[in-house]
């Protein structure tokens, strides 16, 4: 190359990157990224909103429309069946938000900004971490609007407090691990369109075919033994055992020991879904 | 060459059953604007991702400011920006939350970013659009918005993929500024057009980019000069004369002149130390003739000529007003 230059203008000197600890900028990225998530929903408030709408309509329906025909002979009457619904309708809210996650993560890989994104310094965890930390919050939100509304019909929880707060504390594990359902459904599908959609035919024989609305005894024989396994299941059970709320008893070992099933079942969801989604998301574009 | 700030050497990169990059070289000197011209497919997109560490070639290796793309893109993703036709900004956060946020990606704390963000929309008058969502702004705003967050850590090297794409003339005028700034800052730019005017405006060094592969390299002058230099053409007043004044032509420039009967053009090859003497000839010689001619000038050779020289077929689907600008700019 035998072309001359200009000499560049000489250049101000820019202060030499900070390169802070792996850990640290993975944390204040995370952060970054929570805000992101958080002021989204802010903005465009229509589908949180819609999110909660679906489990206080399930409230409304089968607490007050279905409560009466609904009620079996361990709940009592209307009044008590609602005691024994509630602790399902706050799974079944954590369970329907793999669908809000998934849609996220799915139209933040297909948005021209994650190129940017991958073009900066950035401790590339933080679109998953500020993803599952901006979920949580929400749940806790979620939970504590649900929780009223529980209150104004009648559910009260009956145990202690602390009791109460292990109770919140398997709900929050079990969204945790239904974040990273979520997260994982959000990276395998490329289109946000129909991520969304794919989420309810999945959850809705979860929600049902559980100790949701029924005891399992009084489902035929496969269904009923689904259904004690279910792990929508374990956690209502073991809520409405921390709760002192009316539950569904039965002699099987898995229905005998809700609290340990509530830990183990998320745990084992994570533990399956956490490393392909990290590797799906480590090879995103590649 | 002495200080490239961008090495490639033989990369290639194949995207499906396509070859998207196939032998791709380059060097960057720095604070140089290389503007890398290429028709849609030819590549372009795929050599900026590699260099900006977005996606890894196949096989070849990279370095940006003095690191291996493959090695350490960390090193590499702190030193450059990348700006592009996809506007890549966060559609629902406001502006300033947009230039906050890269900011903190880009290592300043919150109080320096914040800083930044109000510099950064200042300079790209967005100060007054700063609050709202950027989905409700228009392209021109969106792109410089795109600009203003590659920037919010003065990158030592800038990448802009086809910066101006798809942007009416005033909006790419005002991109075209943006970028002359940087430039005068000392920033290395590369960029990718397939705008031939673009190229001409903006870069010190063009690379022409065809299958994958730099077909050639130099500033635009050595480019138009290798397809054969300047050329002088003369417009007739009538249809009758353009024989008189082909003979007229050929006689003082000792080259065969093309004749365009339908344009009433006479055009012949000079070289750029000749072409002043030749010309003032040509004019002598039909004025003493009587020879009425309605245009004559100098004309240089245009990027579209270029890429029709070097590779056989006429150069990008750039829209027909930008390549029409060119001709009447040049040969003015």
């Amino acid at each position: 190359m035998t072309a001359t230059f200009d000499p560049p203008a000489p250049r101000a000197p820019v202060a030499a990157p900070d390169r802070p600890g792996r850990l640290s900028r993975a944390v204040v990225h995370g952060w970054v990224m929570t805000r992101r998530n958080l002021l989204h929903a802010v903005r465009s408030p229509a589908e949180p909103l819609l999110t909660l709408f679906i489990p206080l309509m399930m409230v409304l329906v089968f607490g007050f429309v279905f409560g009466e025909g609904m009620a079996h002979p361990g709940t009592g009457g209307a009044d008590g069946f609602r005691a024994f619904l509630m602790p399902g309708i706050f799974v079944m809210a954590m369970l329907y938000s793999v669908s809000a996650t998934a849609t996220g993560v799915s139209m933040d890989s297909s948005r021209a900004v994650i190129g940017r994104f991958r073009s900066m310094p950035m401790a590339a965890s933080a679109l998953l971490t500020g993803r599952a930390a901006a979920d949580m919050l929400r749940a806790l939100l979620e939970t504590a609007v649900l929780v009223g509304c529980g209150l104004l019909i009648g559910w009260r929880w009956e145990g202690t407090a602390v009791e109460a707060v292990q109770a919140i504390g398997l709900l929050l594990l079990f969204r945790f691990a239904m974040t990273w359902v979520g997260i994982y459904l959000g990276l395998v599908t490329s289109d946000p369109d129909v991520v969304g959609l794919i989420v309810y035919p999945l959850a809705f024989p979860l929600g049902v075919v559980s100790t949701t609305f029924t005891p399992p005894e009084l489902m035929p024989g496969v269904l009923g033994a689904v259904a004690e396994w279910n792990p929508v299941s374990s956690v209502v059970n073991a809520m409405r055992e921390l709760f002192g709320n009316p539950g569904v008893g039965g002699d099987s070992w898995v229905a005998a020991h809700p609290v340990l099933m509530a830990v183990l079942w998320p745990l084992a969801i994570l533990a399956v879904c956490v490393p392909p989604a990290l590797a799906r998301f480590r090879n995103l574009s590649r | 060459m002495d200080d490239p700030v961008i090495t490639a050497t033989a990369l290639r990169k194949r995207n499906g059953a396509t070859r998207a990059l196939d032998g791709f070289d380059l060097a960057v000197p720095r604070g140089a604007v290389l503007a890398l011209l290429g028709p849609n497919g030819a590549g372009k997109t795929t050599a900026v991702e590699i260099l900006a560490t977005l996606r890894r070639a196949d096989s070849g290796r990279a370095c940006v400011a003095g690191f291996d793309v493959a090695r350490e893109p960390d090193r590499v993703r702190e030193r450059i920006g990348l700006a592009g036709q996809y506007a890549a900004v966060d559609e629902l956060l406001t502006g300033r939350a947009n230039l906050v946020m890269f900011g903190r990606l880009n290592g300043l704390g919150a109080a320096a970013a914040r800083r930044r963000a109000d510099e950064l929309l200042e300079r790209f008058a967005l100060t007054e659009a700063a609050g709202r969502r950027v989905d409700g702004y228009s392209g021109g705003m969106r792109r410089r918005l795109d600009l203003a967050a590659s920037l919010t850590r003065d990158p030592q090297v800038l990448f802009l993929d086809e910066p101006t794409t798809g942007l009416d003339p005033r909006s790419r005028n005002g991109v075209w500024e943006s970028v002359r700034d940087l430039v005068g800052a000392g920033t290395t730019v590369l960029l990718t057009t397939q705008y031939l005017e673009e190229a001409d405006r903006l870069a010190d060094r063009i690379a022409v980019l065809d299958s994958g592969a730099v077909i050639a390299e130099g500033t635009a002058d050595e480019l138009k000069s290798r397809i054969g230099g300047d050329q002088i053409d003369v417009v007739a007043a009538g249809a009758g004369d353009l024989g008189a004044i082909a003979a007229v032509a050929a006689r003082i420039s000792g080259a065969s002149p093309q004749v365009r009967t339908d344009e009433r053009r006479v055009s012949v090859a000079v070289s750029v130390s000749a072409r002043i003497g030749v010309l003032g000839g040509i004019l002598r010689e039909l004025d003493a003739a009587g020879l009425e001619v309605e245009d004559i000038g100098v004309r240089r050779p245009t990027l579209d000529d270029v890429f029709l020289g070097l590779t056989g077929r006429a150069g990008a689907d750039a829209p027909a007003g930008a390549e029409r600008h060119e001709t009447e700019e040049v040969s003015a």
